[in-house]
Parts: structure tokens; C-alpha cells; sequence
């Protein structure tokens, strides 16, 4: 596994890139691994608002329906439609093309609860014995 | 969570759950595997939608040591199943199977079975859901001892019964290089005992996904060295291992019902749409006056096949179904149909809303989603039109 190291995880698989007061989440490559082929994504649209640890939209695999849960409080401010249209993106490019939302953080200090690469690497290891 | 074959599975398998013969070959292919039915059984291999197109458009190898072969065997086996399941085994010639049912004194169903007819006094055996296995042997067993007069023993066989299938428009031929058997001889349904990859066994077309192919009963301690063989006879045709995952989209897809689902012990066969396998003139059997009466009433649920006609996620079992506004059923199976490209399912729902062409609305996590009461089988296969070999 290869978290990239610029990223901040959650322990639910959810993945966040900070840039300024702009959130973008997605999940990682190991959540995609665990759910399989993913054919379906129910995302917020633009102006909805996400409560941290609280579930903001649906990954579906072939075989289950998943909640995403939202590492950060903000307003969305963008959803990628791209990965709406194709969802197997998730599985090909869970952390380039398969972002999944953007949102405006209303409070920076959230990103400290969450886990660096190494962390997240340590704790999903252990999770999957 | 996830559902699969009707049973929920999460996380790890733990100590407790049995191991097929294979085992170690699926840790090998870096299967992912999970406690099913108490066994540890491959969920995918390479991903299910890779291994469901595979299995429709080449071939796929099953791993089914988990499901349960009992023998019935004595001067009175056909009586007796006669009188313990619902399809007509009078009908059964040497060398071939049927699709059946063991029915509970309700009218409901313990479990869908294939009886397999051998030779005249040679008996039968009887082929039985893993998560039903154990259930099953203790309703066989206190069957017979409920009929003191018949000459029949019943004995589970599952321990000393390998099960292995292969499925897929290439099956035939791969299956030809490793026996001297006439395969065109064994039409569906039917069985015969031969040598496969120099192992003695009993070999069978019959199968769960809608594919032609065939279900092997080797010796179970050489069932390895056939999965073997038949994975480097086909890897030119493009056979792969396929796990549970595919395998339940493949049965969906050519609506075979799953028991727990589809079937359960509150369900008629009449309303499960399997009428067919029940014949109420072959003589008395458990159940029957129940389900004759069901259906001389005329029944009040019935399962019919849907397709979601708006996006909003895959239709999945229990999900509610409503008709008009009102909630008229459930979801007994659904999954986006990796051949159709569309979302699928059955449901059971009150007789008075079913209808091909009719509208219905699942209730995808709370929120209604438009779909189409479409006819059954959502696939069915091309018959004798596989490609040739290249």
C-alpha cells in the first residue's frame, strides 16, 4: 500500500487534500480495494453542507452500498462529475481523477484529528488482518 | 456489510469456519475470502464483474466444496423422495437429474436441491445448499424414520464429495482434453460417470449460472489435482477461478433462485414462480395439500422480475417495493446486471401488482426510484452459438 504522503486519512478510508481553506475528500485505495468493482455514487451537490464523522454520500460496489463519511465540517463547493458519470474511476484513480467532492473548511484546526500517511498505512494494515 | 448469496458477511473468516480442499489455491490466486455459511469460501479473484463477463463469454471455475451431496439409497429411495420432495422423481430415467425442492409440512420450502438419478437399484444422490446442508441431512434423517416401513437409508455424503464446476460457452471443450467421455452424450440435466484428468468420478451439466457447463463430484481428496488440471486445460480459453460475488450475478441474471432470498420457508413455490417444480398429481408428499389449496386460491404474492428505469443506486434484497404509492412488497434479489449494463432484481409482491410493463418503486435508502416489471429470464444464452475455438 502506497498512501500518498501529501494526504490526511480518516479511520472510516475517506482521504483529504488541503489546499488553503479548500478540503478535497475522496476514499483511499484501500477502501476501493476492500468494496470491488464500484458501479454507483451518490455525492452532495454544491452549496450542501458536511458534518464531520457524519455520512455525506454512497459508494455502491457490485455487492454492497457503503456510506462515505465526511472527515471535515464545510459547504460543499464542488462535486466531481466526472467520477458520478464513471465510477470506476474510484477503483482505477482513487486519488487523482476519483476525487469526490471539494468543500470549504469552517474549521482548519479539524485537519489535526486526522491521521498522516504513516498512521493511516499502520492502521488500515491492522485492519485488514 | 455486504451481502452475498444471501448471507451477510464482515470481516475476517474466523477459526471456527471450515476450509474447502482448496483452500490454500485461493490464498495462492489472492482470492479474498469470507466466512460463508460457516466455511471460508472465495468471494472474487480478480474483481466479480471480470470474472461474471468471463464466465458468459469464455469460461469459470467453481470452487463448491461447501454445498452438501446426500445418498439415498435401498429398495424404496424412490418412494421416499417421492414423498419428501415437491418435482416428480418417477420421471427421473438412470443418468439424469431435476431440479427440485424439499418442501415443509406448510407448504413453504426447507430447500432447492438437484436430484440425481444413477443406475436402476444404485440409488440417488442429492445435492443441498451449504447454508441448508446440516438442516436438511436432520429433516431427510427424521423423514425416514417417520416411514419405519420403507427400505431406504439416508447418508450424508459431503465428507468423502468433492464439488467443483465449470460454466461458460467454452466449458465443452475445454472439459473434452480431459476425458474420453462423449460429452455431447450428457444433455442437460443429465450425468454420467467417467474419468476427467484420470480421476473417477461422476460428472454432471447442470449448474447456477445460466452458462452451459458442468458440476464434477470427484473423489474429494483429488478434487486439487482436477482444479488444476482444469485451470491450465482452459487458461488459452480464458478460464478463470470466479468466486461467490460473480456467481450470484450470474444466477440473478438467469433468475435462479436463492434460497433465503427467493425461497424460505414462508414462501409457496407458487409464489417463488417455481410451480413448475412442483407436481401435485404425482401422489401425496409433504406439503402438498397446503400448496394444492394455495394454489386452487389463487396466490396472494407472487415474484416478478424489475429494472430500475431512473439512476439512484442498485435494488437490493429487502429492499421495500411499492406500487400506487403503497408498499406492496420487497426485494427478494438485485444488483446492477454486469451483462445488461442495467439495474435488475426480483421481488416479491402482492399478486394484484404484478404485471409485465407495470410500474413499481424501490426504495433505495429511503428514497423512491422508478422501475419496469420486465420478463424473466433478464439473460438467457444463446444456444450453440459459441464462438469457435481461435
Amino acid at each position: 500500500m502506497s498512501s500518498p504522503q501529501d494526504l490526511r486519512y480518516t479511520r472510516t478510508h475517506e482521504w483529504v487534500r488541503i489546499d488553503g481553506d479548500v478540503a478535497t475528500l475522496g476514499i483511499t485505495d484501500h477502501a476501493q480495494e476492500e468494496l470491488g468493482d464500484i458501479t454507483f455514487l451518490e455525492l452532495p451537490e454544491a452549496g450542501e453542507s458536511l458534518t464531520q464523522a457524519q455520512p455525506f454520500g454512497v459508494v455502491e460496489s457490485v455487492k454492497a452500498a457503503s456510506d462515505v463519511y465526511a472527515p471535515v465540517d464545510g459547504e460543499v463547493v464542488e462535486r466531481n462529475a466526472d467520477v458520478v458519470d464513471q465510477p470506476e474511476l474510484v477503483n482505477s484513480s482513487p486519488y487523482e481523477k476519483a476525487w469526490l467532492v471539494k468543500v470549504r473548511l469552517a474549521d482548519p484546526s479539524q485537519v489535526d484529528d486526522l491521521m498522516d500517511a504513516a498512521a493511516y498505512e499502520a492502521f488500515a494494515g491492522e485492519a485488514s488482518h | 456489510m455486504t451481502e452475498v448469496l444471501g448471507h451477510q458477511v464482515a470481516g475476517e473468516p474466523g477459526a471456527e469456519d471450515r476450509r474447502t480442499p482448496l483452500h490454500d489455491r485461493h490464498v495462492a490466486l489472492g482470492a479474498r475470502l469470507i466466512p460463508f455459511a460457516g466455511w471460508v469460501m472465495p468471494v472474487q479473484y480478480g474483481g466479480i464483474l471480470a470474472e461474471h463477463r468471463a464466465v458468459r463469454l469464455a469460461a469459470g471455475l467453481f470452487d463448491l466444496g461447501h454445498m452438501g451431496q446426500v445418498d439415498v439409497r435401498g429398495a424404496d429411495a424412490l418412494p421416499f423422495l417421492q414423498a419428501v420432495t415437491t418435482n416428480d422423481v418417477a420421471a427421473l430415467e438412470p443418468w439424469q437429474a431435476q431440479y427440485s425442492l424439499l418442501p415443509n409440512e406448510r407448504g413453504g420450502v426447507i430447500d432447492d436441491i438437484i436430484v440425481y438419478r444413477r443406475d436402476e437399484g444404485d440409488g440417488y444422490m442429492v445435492v443441498v445448499n451449504a447454508s441448508n446442508a446440516a438442516k436438511d441431512v436432520a429433516w431427510l434423517h427424521a423423514q425416514r424414520e417417520a416411514r419405519p416401513g420403507l427400505d431406504v437409508s439416508v447418508r450424508d455424503a459431503s465428507d468423502e464429495t468433492g464439488m467443483v464446476a465449470i460454466q461458460g460457452p467454452r466449458a465443452e471443450e475445454i472439459v473434452a482434453r480431459l476425458t474420453d467421455l462423449d460429452l455431447a452424450a450428457i444433455g442437460p440435466f443429465a450425468w454420467a460417470r467417467g474419468t476427467v484428468a484420470g480421476i473417477p468420478m461422476c460428472l454432471a451439466r447442470t449448474g447456477y449460472t445460466g452458462e452451459d457447463g458442468f458440476e464434477f463430484y470427484p473423489p474429494i481428496e483429488r478434487v486439487g489435482e482436477l482444479w488444476d488440471a482444469l485451470l491450465e486445460a482452459g487458461a488459452p480459453d480464458g478460464l478463470v477461478p470466479v468466486g461467490l460475488g460473480a456467481r450470484d450475478t450470474l444466477r440473478l441474471e438467469a433468475r435462479m433462485p436463492l434460497y433465503g432470498q427467493e425461497l424460505g420457508d414462508d414462501i409457496s413455490p407458487f409464489e417463488a414462480g417455481l410451480g413448475w417444480a412442483v407436481k401435485l398429481d404425482k401422489g401425496d408428499f409433504v406439503g402438498r395439500e397446503p400448496m394444492a389449496e394455495l394454489r386452487a386460491r389463487g396466490v396472494p404474492r407472487k415474484t416478478v422480475g424489475f429494472r430500475l428505469v431512473e439512476r439512484g443506486g442498485a435494488p437490493r434484497s429487502h429492499y421495500p417495493v411499492r406500487a400506487e404509492g403503497r408498499e406492496v412488497g420487497h426485494v427478494t434479489s438485485g444488483a446492477v446486471s454486469p451483462t445488461l449494463g442495467e439495474n435488475i432484481g426480483l421481488a416479491l409482491v402482492e399478486a394484484d401488482a404484478a404485471g409485465v410493463g407495470r410500474p413499481l418503486e424501490v426504495m433505495v435508502r429511503g428514497r423512491p426510484v422508478r422501475a419496469e416489471q420486465i420478463k424473466t429470464p433478464f439473460y438467457r444464452r444463446r444456444r450453440n452459438a459459441a464462438p469457435p475455438a481461435s
